[in-house]
């Protein structure tokens, strides 16, 4: 079991169809799990429910950077010490989470990126390693300085200090280069640790990425 | 030439329309009078194309009317720019109204 102050924000929208047997893979290592249910027409909270797993509801679809920073405030107002961010598709395991939030209770980072890169044990289809990973960790280098092996895998582990300093505002799929420039700008101690991704499905295509860097460009523009 | 009298009965359509708006007051006179302004400048152009040429030749581009186009287009780009910013206040609005709500909903349904 992990300990109690180590909340699990799962961001999920239309994800009725995977979420439950994520849940319950999830409450047999801690009741600390938050779904954030970000305006999903099917039957996500239901299922939630169902299983007496916490959840917390945009009434209306804001975006996947929205619903983890609705789940990092709420997390915290729980009194979470430790934040890990866990997808709702079934793509990461939950053997994984103790890797994630060691680096963080043993203080030498106060946030930790899950990495595809670090062992082969991820089947990435070569398309989407070669032609969208490598080029967004370009991206985000560019962007941020900052330059990780894997650049939006989306499990994450935060400290209570990381997860109240970080602000996300792209509520859609840019978020994860901003989360890394807030890293960079309050010098927050990072590491990456390797994980295993299980692909059912591509998830961001070549268009979601140009979407993505449309989003930071004009961002930058706008500010 | 009929491009003219259309574009004509169009901007007096639309200067009427301005002219209802203001007297229902559905617009200041500030706007009244930057759109009368806007407006009667257009009929004037369509009518003596030949002025822009004035225009034009001051700033060095060839013909007048490539000078409107040339303004219309900075015109455009500008508002969409503006739409642009406006959009995305709105968006970043809407999301803190949905978290707030969220998360208010969720503490009220713990304590009872």
């Amino acid at each position: 079991m992990l300990d109690n102050k180590i909340w699990v924000v799962i961001p999920a929208y239309n994800e009725a169809k995977n979420i439950e047997s994520v849940l319950k893979e999830l409450k047999t290592v801690t009741a600390n799990i938050l779904v954030v249910n970000d305006g999903s027409q099917d039957q996500t909270r239901q299922i939630c429910r169902n299983l007496h797993v916490n959840c917390v509801s945009h009434k209306v679809n804001r975006g996947q950077g929205a619903a983890l920073q609705t789940g990092n405030e709420l997390a915290l107002k729980l009194g979470a010490q430790i934040i890990v961010h866990f997808d709702a598709d079934g793509q990461m395991q939950v053997a994984d989470i103790e890797k994630m939030i060691e680096p963080i209770i043993k203080g030498q980072a106060e946030i930790v990126f899950g990495s595809r890169f670090l062992n082969n044990n991820s089947k990435i289809p070569w398309t989407k390693k070669y032609f969208i990973l490598k080029p967004s960790r370009i991206f985000n280098w560019i962007f941020t300085g900052i330059y990780l092996t894997d650049s939006h895998c989306g499990f994450r582990a935060l400290s209570k200090k990381a997860a109240s300093q970080i602000k996300s505002t792209q509520d859609g799929m840019a978020h994860p280069t901003e989360i890394l420039e807030q890293v960079k700008y309050f010098k927050l101690p990072y590491t990456e640790v390797p994980v295993t991704i299980r692909y059912n499905h591509y998830g961001q295509g070549f268009s979601g990425g140009i979407k993505i860097l449309k989003n930071l460009i004009l961002s930058r523009i706008l500010k | 030439m009929i491009i003219q009298i259309l574009l004509v009965l169009f901007a007096a359509f639309v200067l009427l329309k301005i002219s209802f708006k203001f007297l229902q007051k559905k617009i200041n006179l500030r706007e009244f009078i930057l759109w009368l302004f806007f407006w009667v400048i257009v009929i004037v152009i369509v009518i003596l194309p030949n002025i822009t040429t004035y225009l034009a030749d001051l700033v060095g581009i060839g013909r007048g009317s490539d000078l409107a186009v040339y303004l219309a287009v900075l015109l455009l780009f500008y508002l969409v720019f503006r739409v642009f910013v406006k959009l995305d206040n709105i968006d970043a609005q809407l999301t803190k109204v949905v978290r707030k709500e969220a998360i208010d909903e969720f503490e009220s349904k713990i304590k009872d």
